[in-house]
């Protein structure tokens, strides 16, 4: 969860509204729903840290990270993943940005009336083997059924904790003027993956989800004791929407070239051919990573070190700015904003 | 991306910059309307203006098939949906136009469920007869919207209906017509009699003249001495045909140019035409928003397709709404005014909220200065 524009132009209407799509698509209409519904009544100040996961103190001094997420995924299975790893990778990643060490997993599952076995079979296979290869393994669940119609096959929540070494400063809110960012790979293959899916659009080459596990690239990254500010992995409403809650956080503009943003041929097409853009698609296994300016070469290596970064790019910088904009030079030559998303991103008809 | 990067790329805008820049007369302002959304679109994403000399502006024009959509037409569509309990397949770009009573199709869809109703976006109108065809129980209305460029389309699909037979499916027409909107731009008080817009010239439709070619825009530049260039919906392609403009305008000119060769001619897509006029006729006067209600400006279906009517089906009659007072969408939409000299821009109006049609696509002028303009207004 994320902290957000605060000055909202007007307020949810509370007596009479209702949920909509655009209330989870991660963009501003989340963050207003966050904040003025969650944030007002259960407010403390490890909510108020905004970012993915939230760090609290532990017996003897040391720190925890603890992180949750739901997963609603439709189709459940698509090219490269499933719902199963994309529940084990999305918490692992939550508690892996704050800098800590994943270390379990709780797992809650709503399932539906009439839901093939032989399909959550699959499905908790998936996990398992993902909770693996992590080394972070589910310790303790639910389930629960609900009546057909009233679910869409299964949603799986998981939370995880981890622990994080002292002295170790992660947040949303520590991007500062003259800081570089770097992104560990492509732009919008899992949502891309998912759209071609669901719309059985059937391109000649299949677009794959990058959904991974990222602590081990964290690790890594880590490991160098380069000066890294902000780590967050941009998934729902994409990177655009994930510099725009940082910026928003550390009070801070920042301007991205175009020409640096990596994105695959395919995605780029698909895109392109939706009317999307691949700046507000979701990622499951890329990372932000904002950092000294100093450090974003040997930090750029690290990543191209890695196996889940060997795309890496050095895509932009922040500035002061009291307007907190995320502005990109565009490949044209020209200068525009990358805005929130507002509410889902929806095709354009022409 | 072959044979879409070649027309972003960077250094070629470059040199059409400075062609340009030795092209203008320092001592004069240049005025073009970019009609369509797509080109406004283009404009912002790109960062175009950015490129260009301070004398040259570009003024948004009304080509954005949401935008011209008044709150009736939306209003009609929901009420088949909360109402008549229809299933409404739409763009996605309709689904967040505010209407009525603090409702959209979206919030519409959100509060349909008890009364069976429900919306749904498709990509293609041939979706919404797939789906009435797998779902015989259900009553399938595709809300029809857009200039040329979507009516063929529309016309496709109630005919593969009628060779189906379906009885479950229909569609709310709200086609209307470009050169319409365009000769009321140009009759318009400000522009013809008070000449408080200044508009030297237009960039004309892509998409729609790939359908109507560039025939219909000769009337405009005889008898109002504009000149017209057609141009593609890509950043190098506005450029170039804001080029083409100036150099007409300095030579005193006022001509159809063609930019766009590679998909528009002359006479445009007859075969498409030929459908078009097979199904639908013209009506006699249909309302726009910012426009208000022009004659011969829209299309209805034709009798011998009166039963995929939904406004017969569902004996829906239309009703006018005004915008919301402080909305300055109508000016907007007319070139009359900008999105930030409207009040209520960024501040009551914005992409979540959006009072006005403008506000919600990204072709809209407002949703397009705001999404990746609004820095300038910053300082």
């Amino acid at each position: 969860m994320s902290e957000s524009r605060k000055h909202y132009v007007r307020p949810l209407d509370l007596k009479a509204g209702r949920i909509d799509m655009a209330h989870g698509s991660g963009g501003r209409a989340m963050a207003q729903l966050i904040d003025e519904v969650f944030a007002r009544r259960l407010g403390n100040e490890y909510l108020g840290q905004g970012d993915d996961g939230a760090v609290l103190p532990a017996a003897g001094g040391g720190r925890l990270v603890m992180a949750t997420d739901a997963h609603v995924v439709s189709p459940l299975f698509f090219p490269g993943g499933d719902i199963g790893c994309l529940a084990v990778h999305g918490t692992v990643n939550d508690v892996a940005v704050m800098g800590a060490q994943p270390l379990y997993l709780a797992a809650s599952f709503i399932l539906e009336e009439g839901f093939p076995l032989a399909d959550l079979v699959r499905i908790v296979e998936s996990m398992a083997a993902a909770a693996q290869a992590a080394g972070v393994p589910v310790v303790t669940g639910d389930t629960k059924v609900v009546e057909r119609g009233k679910g869409d096959g299964v949603f799986i929540t998981t939370t995880g904790v981890g622990v994080l070494p002292p002295g170790r400063e992660l947040s949303g809110r520590r991007a500062l003027p003259g800081d570089a960012i770097l992104v560990s790979g492509t732009l919008g293959d899992h949502g891309m993956a998912i759209m071609a899916e669901r719309e059985s659009l059937g391109f000649e080459s299949p677009i794959v989800s990058d959904t991974a596990a990222l602590h081990g690239l964290i690790g890594e990254l880590l490991a160098t004791g380069c000066d890294l500010h902000v780590l967050r992995d941009p998934t729902r409403g994409g990177l655009g929407t994930t510099l725009n809650e940082i910026a928003q956080q550390s009070g801070v503009g920042m301007m991205l070239q175009e020409k640096a943003l990596p994105v695959r041929p395919a995605v780029a097409a698909a895109c392109e051919f939706l009317g999307l853009d691949p700046l507000y698609v979701a990622n499951e296994g890329k990372l932000v990573a904002i950092c000294a300016a100093a450090d974003a070469e040997a930090l750029l290596a690290a990543m191209r070190a890695h196996p889940l970064g060997r795309e890496a790019a050095l895509i932009g910088t922040v500035h002061a700015d009291a307007q907190h904009f995320v502005q990109m030079t565009t490949a044209f030559g020209g200068r525009r904003i990358v805005d929130w998303l507002s509410g889902e991103q929806l095709p354009r008809i022409c | 991306m072959k044979y879409i990067d070649e027309y972003r790329d960077g250094e070629t805008a470059q040199k059409i910059a400075a062609a340009i820049r030795a092209e203008i007369d320092p001592q004069r302002r240049y005025h073009f309307m970019e009609f369509c959304g797509g080109h406004t679109h283009a404009i912002s994403r790109y960062g175009v203006a950015d490129l260009l000399p301070d004398n040259v502006r570009m003024i948004h024009g009304p080509g954005c098939p949401v935008c011209v959509l008044p709150i009736g037409r939306v209003d009609q569509a929901i009420r088949l949906v909360l109402d008549h309990g229809v299933t409404l397949c739409t763009y996605g770009d309709c689904l967040r136009v505010p209407a009525s009573d603090g409702l959209s199709l979206l919030k519409a869809k959100a509060r349909a469920g008890s009364g069976g109703g429900e919306v749904k976006m498709v990509y293609s109108s041939l979706d919404a007869v797939a789906l009435a065809q797998k779902h015989p129980e259900k009553q399938v209305v595709f809300f029809a919207i857009g200039f040329e460029t979507t009516t063929p389309p529309t016309a496709v699909a109630i005919k593969q209906a009628a060779a189906l037979g379906l009885k479950n499916f229909s569609v709310l027409c709200c086609h209307v017509l470009t050169p319409s909107a365009i000769s009321s731009i140009l009759e318009s008080p400000e522009v013809r009699r008070w000449g408080t817009v200044p508009l030297d010239g237009f960039i004309g439709p892509a998409h729609v003249s790939t359908i109507i070619g560039s025939r219909p825009y000769e009337f405009f530049a005889e008898e109002y001495r504009k000149p017209v260039v057609i141009a593609g919906f890509e950043p190098l392609d506005v450029m170039q045909a804001i080029k083409m403009l100036i150099r007409q305008v300095n030579e005193g000119r006022a001509e159809v140019e063609n930019e766009f060769s590679r998909a528009v001619d002359r006479d445009g897509n007859r075969k498409a035409q030929r459908l078009v006029g097979e199904v639908f006729e013209m009506r006699k006067q249909f309302e726009w928003r910012g426009l208000n209600v022009l004659p011969y400006s829209a299309l209805r279906i034709r009798g011998a397709f009166a039963e995929f009517d939904a406004e017969q089906r569902f004996a829906a009659a239309y009703r006018s709404v005004a915008d919301h007072k402080a909305c300055e969408c109508g000016a907007i939409l007319r070139g009359v005014k900008r999105p930030q000299d409207c009040k209520i821009f960024g501040t009551v109006c914005t992409p979540e909220n959006p009072v006005g049609s403008c506000m919600v696509s990204s072709e809209g002028a407002c949703a397009a200065h705001y999404t990746y303009g609004r820095y300038r207004d910053a300082g």
